[in-house]
Formats: C-alpha cells, sequence, structure tokens
C-alpha cells in the first residue's frame, strides 16, 4: 500500500465544512447553465468531497476534471469504497476553483494532469470517505443507544446487526452534522474491496451517447455572442494595421476586437464570426521571430549540447568509464514540435460585468483560469467564477490558460457573454507546443558488448521554469528529465545532464506523457543499438540489465512472451520492444510489430503491452488509457510535427496534423499486472512507451535506425 | 428564412443557404450534440444523416439539407439501430472525452442501417472519416461489430 504521508491535505479536506457549493449537476435534468448555487435544505457535509443531504441525496465532488481518463469514475469509486454507498447512489458535481480545499497535493494548486489523480488522492478520498461513514455510524449508534462497533454500513443505509435495526444516510445527515470530525478514521483493508479493483461503469458515458454531455463549447448564454479569433501568427507580433470595413458589412457581425496582438469578430453565430474573420484585413508587426525557421531551432539546440549540462544523475564516473572503454558509441535523438489537437477546439467563454467576471469553459487548473480572469479584469478572485466543463480532450493542452486570458481581455470589450471559439486552424498554430528536444548519447560498452557508461545529455527548454518555478531548482526540470534520470538498467557509471535551451519562437507546454515521452524514446532506441551492435537479442539484452529491477523485467517477459518475441514473420516485418519507468511510478513494456513498405510506409500490425501501474483501481479504465495513450503515441512517432517557416506555423488542420484513423490502427493487447504496491500514474505511460517500440521494430524490418522523430518522414530520408 | 425537418420536427430559421448546416443546428437551434471539429469535412465530429446518408454538417449548406429528413445524435437513439450502437458504446465503455462520439455514433448507425453485418473492411471504410484523438478505435470496431450481432427489439429493423 501506498507509504507516502499525505497527511497536510487529509487534515484539510476533514477540517473543513461543505458551505455553499458552487458548480453543475451533471444529470440530464439540471441543464440550467449558470444557475449553480444549490442550497440542499440541510446537509451533512463533513469535508469538501462529500455532501449528503437529509433528502438522501449524495453529493460527491470532483476536484479533478474529466477528460477522459475516466477521472469521473475512479474518483467516485475511492470515495464511495469507503462510505460505503454505491455508484448508482450517487451525483456528481464538478468542483469550483479553490487552491485551499482542492490542492493537487503534487504541484499545491488545483491541477489534473501529469497522470497524477489516482496517484495522489487514492489515500485521501478515501479518508474522506472513511470519515463520513464513521460519523454516519456514530450518528445511527447514538440514535440506538449502542455500541458503534455492532453497526455496520452498506449501500448507504446504517443497520444495527444485533436487532436488524436501520437508518439510510438521509435520515442521519442532521444529527451527523452536528458531530466533531474524527481526527482519525480507519480505512478498508484492501481486501474487503467492494468497487476498488473491479471495472466498475463509467458515470460519465451515458451522457456521451446521446449528444447532451455539456463540453465548454456547448455554452449557451442569454444575449451571448460567438467571437473567433486571429492571433498573431507569429509569437512576438502586433497587429500593426487593421481594415475591418468588409467584415463589419458581413450580416450577423457585430463587432470587431483589436487588442495588441489578436483580433476578434464578434457575430450572432460562428459562420458570421468565420466569414468576418476571413474579410479581415490585417498587416502583422511579426516582431523578432519574423524570419525563423526549423533549422534555426535545431541549430541552436544542437549548439547548446555542445556544453556541459547540469548534472541530474550521477552514479560511479561516466566520464572516465567512457573513456577507458574498449568500444564508445554515440548517437544524436530529435523530436519535433507537437500539438495536441484535442477534438474540442480552444474555447471559452466569459461575462465581464462592473462587479463580477464569469467564467466558461473546460480547464485542466481551473484556479489558474480563475486567478487570469482576475488579473485581466481587476477584480477580487471572489467576484470570479469559473464554471468547468467536461474536456473535448486535454493532453496538457488545457493545462494553459492563454485561451482564458485572451477570451477574458475580448470580453472587457463586449456587452453581455461572448463565446470565444478558436477555429481548428487558430488551434493548430497557437497551440503551446510539445517542445524540440535534442539528446546526445554516448555509452563505453566492454568486449561482451554490456554496457559500462552511459551518458545523457539533453537540451530543451525547462517548461518547469515557467510552469512551476518552485518546481525548477538547481537548474534541473524535474519534467524534461523524467523518465532519463530514472534509467532502470543496471550500468555501473551514469551521468544524466539538462542544458537549458529555450527557444522563445513558439509556446512551449506539456504534452502528453511530457519529458518521459521524448526520454524513453532516446533511451529505449539507444538501448537497442547497443543490443544491435553486440548482435544480442533486444529483450534478452535488456533483461540481463534488470537484475535490480524485479518489477520492470517481469512487465518485459509478459509483454515478450504475450507478443510470441522471436517467433517467425513475414517478410518486411520487425519486431521493437520497448521498456518504461519513470516519476509516475508505473512499469510498462511494449512490443511493437510493423510492416514497412518499399515506399517507406510503416503500418503498425499488432502492439502488445504489459503494465504494472500498482494497486488498480478500474481495469478496464486502466486498460481504455493504454489503448488510447498507445494510439496517441503512434500518431505522434508516426507523423507528428510541427514545423516554421517565417516565424510561422507551417501546419494548419487534420490535412497536415496527420493523426491515426481506425483503418491504421493496429490490433492491441494490454495486459494488467495488478499488486499492492502503491497506484502509478496510467494516462500517459501508454504514449510514451510507444515511439521507440515501434523505431525499434522498423529497425528490425529495414536495418534502418531512426534517430530523428517522426518516423515516415526521416525514414524516406534515411 | 429556411424551413428545415431535424428528427422528425419542421423547424424554421433564418439562415441564408449558403450557412452550413453545423451552426444552424449549434447556434441558431441550440442542438449541440453535433459537434465542431475542423470545419473542413476531415474529422467527421460534425457527422448528420441526411435521409439515412451520413454527411458532414460543417460543410453542408443548410440549403442543400432542405427537403431532406436530417436526423442528429439528440434522436438517433429513436431509431433501432441507433439504440443497439449506443448501447453497444456504453457496453463495451467505448467513449472517453466523448467529444468525437456523437459523430462516430453517427456514421457507425448510418453503416449498420446499410450493412447490418459489416466487415472490418466495411468499417474501415465507413468509420475512416471520424478522428478520435482519445484513441478509443479497437473498442468503436468491437461495439459495431457488437451491435450487429444484437437483436432489434423492434421488428421494423433499421
Amino acid at each position: 500500500m501506498a507509504r507516502v504521508s499525505r497527511r497536510q491535505i487529509l487534515t484539510a479536506g476533514a477540517a473543513t465544512g461543505g458551505g455553499l457549493l458552487l458548480g453543475w449537476h451533471l444529470d440530464a435534468q439540471a441543464r440550467v447553465l449558470g444557475a449553480a448555487a444549490k442550497a440542499t435544505p440541510s446537509v451533512f457535509a463533513p469535508n469538501a468531497f462529500i455532501r449528503i443531504g437529509t433528502d438522501g441525496r449524495i453529493t460527491l465532488i470532483m476536484s479533478q476534471v474529466e477528460m477522459g481518463q475516466g477521472t469521473y469514475t475512479s474518483m467516485p469509486m475511492l470515495l464511495a469504497e469507503e462510505l460505503e454507498v454505491g455508484l448508482d447512489q450517487v451525483r456528481l458535481e464538478h468542483a469550483p476553483p479553490d487552491d485551499k480545499l482542492y490542492a493537487n497535493p503534487l504541484f499545491g494548486d488545483q491541477e489534473t494532469g501529469a497522470s497524477t489523480s489516482v496517484r495522489v488522492f487514492y489515500e485521501p478520498l478515501r479518508r474522506a470517505g472513511a470519515t463520513a461513514r464513521t460519523m454516519l455510524v456514530a450518528a445511527a449508534a447514538a440514535t440506538w443507544k449502542v455500541d458503534p462497533a455492532s453497526c455496520q454500513a452498506q449501500k448507504g443505509v446504517v443497520t444495527h446487526s444485533p436487532t436488524g435495526r436501520t437508518l439510510t444516510y438521509g435520515a442521519l445527515a442532521d444529527k451527523a452534522a452536528k458531530l466533531p470530525v474524527p481526527a482519525q478514521v480507519s480505512l478498508k483493508d484492501p481486501k474487503d474491496f467492494k468497487l476498488i479493483g473491479t471495472s466498475a461503469k463509467r458515470l460519465d458515458t451515458p451522457a456521451k451517447v446521446n449528444g447532451t454531455a455539456q463540453y465548454g463549447i456547448d455554452v449557451r448564454l442569454p444575449g451571448m455572442k460567438i467571437a473567433t479569433v486571429a492571433a498573431s501568427p507569429v509569437v512576438g507580433g502586433k497587429v500593426a494595421s487593421l481594415d475591418d470595413s468588409k467584415a463589419k458589412a458581413i450580416k450577423g457581425v457585430r463587432q470587431i476586437v483589436r487588442l495588441d496582438d489578436v483580433v476578434a469578430v464578434v457575430a450572432d453565430h460562428m459562420w458570421a464570426a468565420k466569414q468576418g474573420l476571413a474579410a479581415l484585413d490585417i498587416r502583422w508587426d511579426d516582431g523578432p521571430n519574423a524570419t525563423v525557421r526549423i533549422a534555426d531551432v535545431v541549430q541552436g539546440l544542437a549548439a547548446a549540447t555542445q556544453s556541459p549540462g547540469v548534472v541530474a544523475r550521477k552514479e560511479g564516473d561516466a566520464a572516465a568509464a567512457l573513456a577507458n572503454a574498449p568500444t564508445k558509441m554515440e548517437a544524436v535523438y530529435q523530436v519535433p514540435f507537437l500539438a495536441h489537437a484535442a477534438m474540442e477546439p480552444i474555447n471559452c467563454t466569459v461575462h465581464v460585468r462592473p462587479d463580477r467576471c464569469e467564467v466558461w469553459t473546460g480547464s485542466q487548473v481551473l484556479s489558474r483560469a480563475q486567478a487570469t480572469a482576475a488579473k485581466v479584469t481587476g477584480l477580487p478572485l471572489d467576484k470570479v467564477v469559473v464554471h468547468n466543463h467536461y474536456l473535448g480532450g486535454g493532453f496538457g493542452r488545457r493545462l494553459e490558460h492563454d485561451y482564458v486570458t485572451q477570451a477574458v481581455r475580448i470580453a472587457k470589450h463586449v456587452d453581455g457573454p461572448v463565446k470565444v471559439v478558436w477555429t481548428r486552424e487558430e488551434d493548430i498554430q497557437h497551440d503551446v507546443f510539445r517542445p524540440y528536444y535534442y539528446d546526445r548519447l554516448a555509452a563505453g560498452v566492454d568486449a561482451r558488448g554490456q554496457p559500462i557508461a552511459w551518458m545523457h545529455r539533453l537540451a530543451g527548454p525547462a517548461i518547469l521554469a515557467r510552469y512551476l518555478p518552485a518546481a525548477f531548482r538547481d537548474g534541473i526540470d524535474p519534467d524534461g528529465l523524467d523518465g532519463a534520470v530514472h534509467l532502470v538498467y543496471d550500468i555501473p557509471a551514469i551521468q544524466v545532464e539538462f542544458v537549458r535551451h529555450e527557444e522563445p519562437v513558439l509556446n512551449t507546454g506539456f504534452w502528453r506523457g511530457v519529458g518521459v515521452t521524448h526520454n524513453t524514446f532516446v533511451i529505449e532506441s539507444f538501448i537497442d543499438e547497443l543490443a544491435a551492435a553486440a548482435k544480442q537479442d533486444p529483450v534478452a539484452y535488456r533483461r540481463a540489465l534488470l537484475g535490480k529491477s524485479p518489477r520492470a523485467r517481469a512487465v518485459l517477459d509478459v509483454a515478450a512472451q504475450a507478443a510470441g518475441w522471436g517467433g517467425p514473420l513475414p517478410a518486411g516485418h520487425g519486431r521493437g520492444v520497448s521498456l518504461l519507468y519513470s516519476g509516475w511510478g508505473s512499469y510498462l513494456a511494449q512490443v511493437a510489430e510493423v510492416a514497412v513498405s518499399k515506399s517507406g510506409e510503416v503500418r503498425v500490425h499488432r502492439i502488445v503491452c504489459a503494465v504494472d501501474c500498482g494497486t488498480v483501481v478500474n481495469p478496464d479504465t486502466v486498460k481504455a488509457q493504454i489503448e488510447g495513450g498507445i494510439i496517441f503515441g503512434i500518431s505522434g512517432a508516426l507523423y507528428g510535427e510541427v514545423t516554421l517557416k517565417n516565424g510561422r506555423v507551417q501546419q494548419s488542420n487534420f490535412n497536415d496534423v496527420r493523426v491515426l484513423r481506425i483503418n491504421e490502427t493496429p490490433a492491441i493487447e494490454v495486459y494488467l499486472m495488478p499488486n499492492g504496491e502503491a497506484p502509478g500514474g496510467i494516462g500517459e505511460p501508454g504514449t510514451a512507451v510507444t515511439a521507440p517500440a515501434v523505431a525499434n521494430a522498423v529497425f528490425a524490418a529495414t536495418g534502418k535506425r531512426i534517430r530523428t522523430l517522426p518516423l515516415e518522414r526521416h525514414l524516406r530520408s534515411a | 428564412m429556411v424551413t428545415l425537418k431535424i428528427n422528425g420536427k419542421s423547424h424554421k430559421v433564418d439562415a441564408s443557404p449558403e450557412m452550413p448546416l453545423l451552426w444552424v443546428l449549434r447556434d441558431l437551434l441550440g442542438m449541440n450534440g453535433t459537434k465542431f471539429g475542423c470545419g473542413v469535412a476531415l474529422c467527421g465530429a460534425c457527422t448528420v444523416h441526411l435521409d439515412g446518408i451520413p454527411r458532414r454538417a460543417c460543410v453542408m449548406p443548410v440549403g442543400a439539407a432542405v427537403g431532406h429528413a436530417i436526423t442528429t445524435i439528440e434522436a438517433i437513439g429513436a431509431t433501432p439501430v441507433g439504440k443497439k450502437v449506443q448501447q453497444a458504446w456504453l457496453d463495451l465503455e467505448v467513449i472517453q472525452c466523448g467529444y468525437c462520439q456523437s459523430g462516430q455514433i453517427m456514421a457507425a448507425a448510418a453503416l449498420l442501417a446499410k450493412i447490418p453485418a459489416p466487415t472490418d473492411t466495411d468499417i474501415d471504410q465507413a468509420m475512416s472519416g471520424n478522428i478520435c484523438r482519445c484513441g478509443t478505435y479497437p473498442r468503436i470496431r468491437e461495439a459495431i461489430k457488437l451491435a450487429a450481432q444484437t437483436p432489434s427489439t423492434d421488428k421494423r429493423g433499421a
């Protein structure tokens, strides 16, 4: 079980009353937008996550947002398990922004990201449920004047076992609310779990099959206008001049808002806004990045890796071991800028009034959304209300609040509410991109081909220095280095260095799998190179280096066996393997089978993935995340690339941001290996482990080692 | 003014004939189940049926929809095949973020109405225009097969 102390958040959670919570009820009946404040006549709210009304209504408040990863099922499972209620008895409510009540303990603010929700809330939410259950049982015992130990809670009912008397949670709510919140409660023994570990049905999907689920883009308010925007196509550019006469003449266009770096067309509907946007004549002053090309970025990064970086991991003396090694191998790896391209284009609805600002959107960072709206409007934080929605994909894009800032800036000039919707082209070209990384690898190998020295120097921006400065210490970006410093292979001398190199020509941020996606590609490709140079089997080579990591060895064995590693393959096919371990705490091994056509087209036929993420809350959700993560990873590995010319992003829509389609999707087999270890992250590892397995399979099929992504383009020029 | 027949009901809307059906549905009629994904018929998120045929509402001028029966995700569950597809989607937990799934379900319902027992190739052909970034494709494929095997509770068929 998890042994990490999370007492600080438990205390905060348990000591705070429910208060009047804002948010929407997610059942289909309650669709009145904004009419959020709902006072139940009398409630028992022992912490910020649970509210039980005297009417028996049980409401669970979701601090972590739902973007497809299943958190609106896994978080309720944790609460309901210990509260002793069925998932069919609860209603869910989006939490409002509140860092005091809902901070993600890893980050200190209310964030859903980095594959952390189950990891960090596994114990706190169980404790929140257990606290409520303990108080309800105590209230029943006091009513009957019996020992609480003789009472049992089940399905929202407390039973006095010796006499068979029962009271529902609703009937006990008033009395329980008057009891002191216990400082200590006991959690269930995992062997008694009824929900945790089961593939409970998702709570968010019934509304998603019939069109009633509300995403940010579905907000409708009385008098609302719809706007679409053109922001400077070059980072740092400004509007030099604007002729909006033609746009204003279009029926339905109401207003043009010109700001420093963006022009918005405000209209009655999106069609008018889009036509208006197309009719604008904007001259841009492109600013300092006017002539930037992708080659300039690569050159800058390459030059940066000529100098040593900050040492993030050091074991033994890698430099000396490398110098003395009989054989030395070196390689340079590169990964490109990537767009997220979530299916729901970026949007945010804002109503600015003199004394109040309301924001409706889908965000992974509610308190940041609230703070930026307060800053832009000059209003105090408590005058800014943020209504969160289902997210039509996050993948890290909605960890940024740039679009909230922009929408509030625009809304300040609009009378009444305005929904700002980006076109797909705007969404692609003004993404906050996965950074370009440039890595230098060197290994010393002994006469038997075994590695005796490992040097990994990576160059790229420090996203955390911008995003979470407190986490950027001693020049080390734990995100950029995630996975690289976790190298599990038993090599006597290891040195991992980080060279911070900012390329402010594009805004860069988190992309599914973050540093691990980049580093796993590099590490697992290079270890494959060592195996090939040693003329050894890639699985056997890795396995021999995993003596100190039994969990890594176990997933590797399961994946290799399930994939039929070593078995015959048709001509032109190849198998590749990869292994992942990182700060997420999960172990994955993957085998990819690909076919490469004569023209260099790569087709992934089959993926086998073994997953040890410790304790599993919902096995079906874990499988779904791995399946989806793999498909996201294949899109990125084969095709993903954002390039620059004259400072402008050259891609614009799904014609040139190619993503995998159903007819290109391989057979995927996921093998879960649950155990009693602490829960590991699962939203991102499936993506991170995929590119190297595919690249290694391409090598097996063609003999070509592709060290720069995307694979298809570089394979064709290899 | 154009008059549209949507989900069996008649709607009068003040729209120019070239306005895409997508924005008529979403912004004029408040039928938000049909989604905006790309605006240029590359992703399928806006798929609706016109006389049972799947069409991309983002590039369909509303004038071209006049006189045809338009069906959207809000009403597909009222058809036997649509209901089977929705149930299969829930039974196999296809959905993640769900944003593309209105379009996926509309495309799948049209496929099954035309080909009650589709092969993998049929599924590829009918569904490859619908992008899902969450990567639910393997489950979409299985759910279509499950729906195909589910007997209709309604004898009228699809």
